[in-house]
């Protein structure tokens, strides 16, 4: 196991020797990863390598057959209150935005910190104004979901998980059900983020983010992960053959 | 005929007891449907498997049925002896109802992207809160259609309480025919724009939910 990225950081997700099967489909296999506070870890792979699977397993959206998953030294709670507790420490940005459709922008940022939070109303929507305002989409606050362009709406679903002061960031693909000039907009809040320090795991074929903003690249083929590296030696000088293989696809485009 | 217009004040009581009797069944079937599909689709398989089986047994069996249970069947073990017929009407309509009620709405979770339901999870909201702020206030909104439908069968239906001695419309359109059999027809004809209107109204409020919430968005 290599530590890049990792070192001299205090560990905040740990994955030890995680497995996790889809009937027969091994889609995770032996997943060892340890995510430090404030890193910036890209998942990177083919299509099926259960690159969503290992983000949604780590706010358990999906559980696992094998192993742990920690966060901040705690192992995930099963099932209820604590595991509710839980997913509000950690952020989550699908690659379809999932806005709630019948409640308006500033809504939809509010609705996770009073109802799960139960912060004041007048707190929580002065906390939604600033962070919309953050990720640019303050003056459709009054919108609906559906009045907004995709990167909007991506940007939306950002403030939505900051507002709940995640300890971690998942993004998967954040970037790509959009179209090509969105994927810019959201791509500066992200980057924005992780010189703030935010930890954040984020899954995406977007090497400029990856360079720019990544502490390390992780590449995933067939449930395992087969290399890891920084960004620029991961893109200049891939190890493994899966991952020269995978890179010279993508550098095709 | 004129035997119905100089007792129209018995007329307007009898409906005055229909929409009485619809109205409470709405809103106790909406609420007990409600229930019902919270049970089938939640995390504990105790109660999904009795709402599932509730609303096979109930929905496959004709109203009258229900009926004769509350109004007969029960009352001899011991249940509802002393509940006035209107409540009896009343429950009898809404558990029949309520299956419906749950059959519409679980249309309408379904309607409801998947995703939504997920990021509601992913910020931290427990079934209940996920259920009550994000799920069912969309899936209300896609069953008004077929929960107004749901509504106006119902309506119809509690004149089935006829039979049981309440003077609802039903009740009292036969108190007249009975008297008068050859003013059948034109007593029949009242009652029918009496149901008429009240149905009306029912389509009215359902056209009205569903363009003001199709505007919302
Ligand atoms: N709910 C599920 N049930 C069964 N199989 C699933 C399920 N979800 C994913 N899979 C399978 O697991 C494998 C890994 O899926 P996953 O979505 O994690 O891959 P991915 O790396 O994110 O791929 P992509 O780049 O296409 O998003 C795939 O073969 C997929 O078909
Ligand atoms: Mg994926």
């Amino acid at each position: 196991m290599t530590d890049v990225g990792t070192v001299g950081r205090e560990p905040l997700v740990a994955l030890d020797h995680v497995d996790k099967w889809f009937g027969q489909l091994h889609v995770l296999q032996d997943i060892n990863l340890v995510i430090g506070r404030g890193e910036v870890v890209v998942v990177i792979g083919p299509s099926g390598s259960g690159k969503s699977t290992l983000c949604r397993a780590i706010n358990r959206l999906e559980t696992i057959d094998k192993g742990t998953i920690a966060l901040d030294g705690q192992p995930l709670p099963q099932e209820g209150k604590a595991l509710a507790q839980l997913r509000a420490e950690v952020g989550m940005v699908f690659q379809s935005f999932n806005l709630f459709a019948h409640k308006t922008i500033l809504e939809n940022v509010m609705l996770g910190p009073v109802k799960v939070r139960k912060q004041p109303k007048a707190d929580a929507e002065k906390r939604a104004r600033e962070l919309l305002d953050r990720v640019g989409v303050g003056h459709q606050a009054e919108k609906y979901p559906a009045q907004l362009s995709g990167g909007q709406q991506q940007r939306v679903a950002i403030a939505r998980a900051l507002a709940m002061e995640p300890k971690v960031m998942l993004f998967d693909e954040p970037t790509s059900a959009l179209d090509p000039e969105m994927i810019k907009e959201v791509l500066d809040v992200m980057v924005d983020l992780a010189r703030g320090g935010m930890t954040m795991v984020v899954v995406t074929h977007e090497m400029g983010f990856a360079r720019t903003a990544g502490d390390r690249v992780v590449f995933m083929a067939d449930g395992r992960i087969v290399e890891e590296n920084t960004p620029e030696e991961f893109f200049d000088n891939p190890r493994s053959e899966r991952a020269k293989d995978f890179l010279s696809k993508i550098l095709k485009h | 005929m004129n035997e119905v217009f100089s007792n129209f004040d018995l007329v307007l009581r009898a409906f005055w007891l229909t929409v009485q009797i619809a109205a409470l069944s709405g809103v106790v079937s909406l609420v007990l449907g409600t229930v019902l599909v919270a049970m089938r689709i939640g995390p504990i398989g105790v109660l999904r498997q009795f709402a599932t089986t509730y609303v096979t047994l109930v929905r496959n069996t004709p109203l009258l049925v229900v009926f004769i249970f509350i109004f007969i069947a029960a009352p001899n073990v011991g249940w509802f002896v002393h509940t006035p017929f209107l409540l009896k009407g009343v429950i009898a309509v809404s558990l029949y109802t309520s299956t419906f009620v749950c059959e519409a709405l679980r249309s309408g979770i379904n309607a409801v992207p998947v995703g939504q339901a997920e990021a509601a999870r992913a910020i931290g909201m427990t079934f209940s809160q996920n259920l009550a702020h994000v799920v069912l206030p969309q899936a209300f909104r896609a069953s008004v259609p077929p929960l107004g439908s749901t509504m106006i069968a119902m309506t119809k239906n509690t004149s089935v309480a006829a039979v049981f001695g309440l003077m609802e419309a039903t009740g009292r359109m036969r108190f007249f025919t009975n008297r008068h059999a050859d003013d059948a027809v034109g007593i029949l004809i009242v009652f029918a724009v009496g149901y008429i209107v009240i149905v009306e109204l029912i389509s009215l409020a359902s056209y009205g939910l569903e363009r003001r919430w199709r505007a919302a968005r």
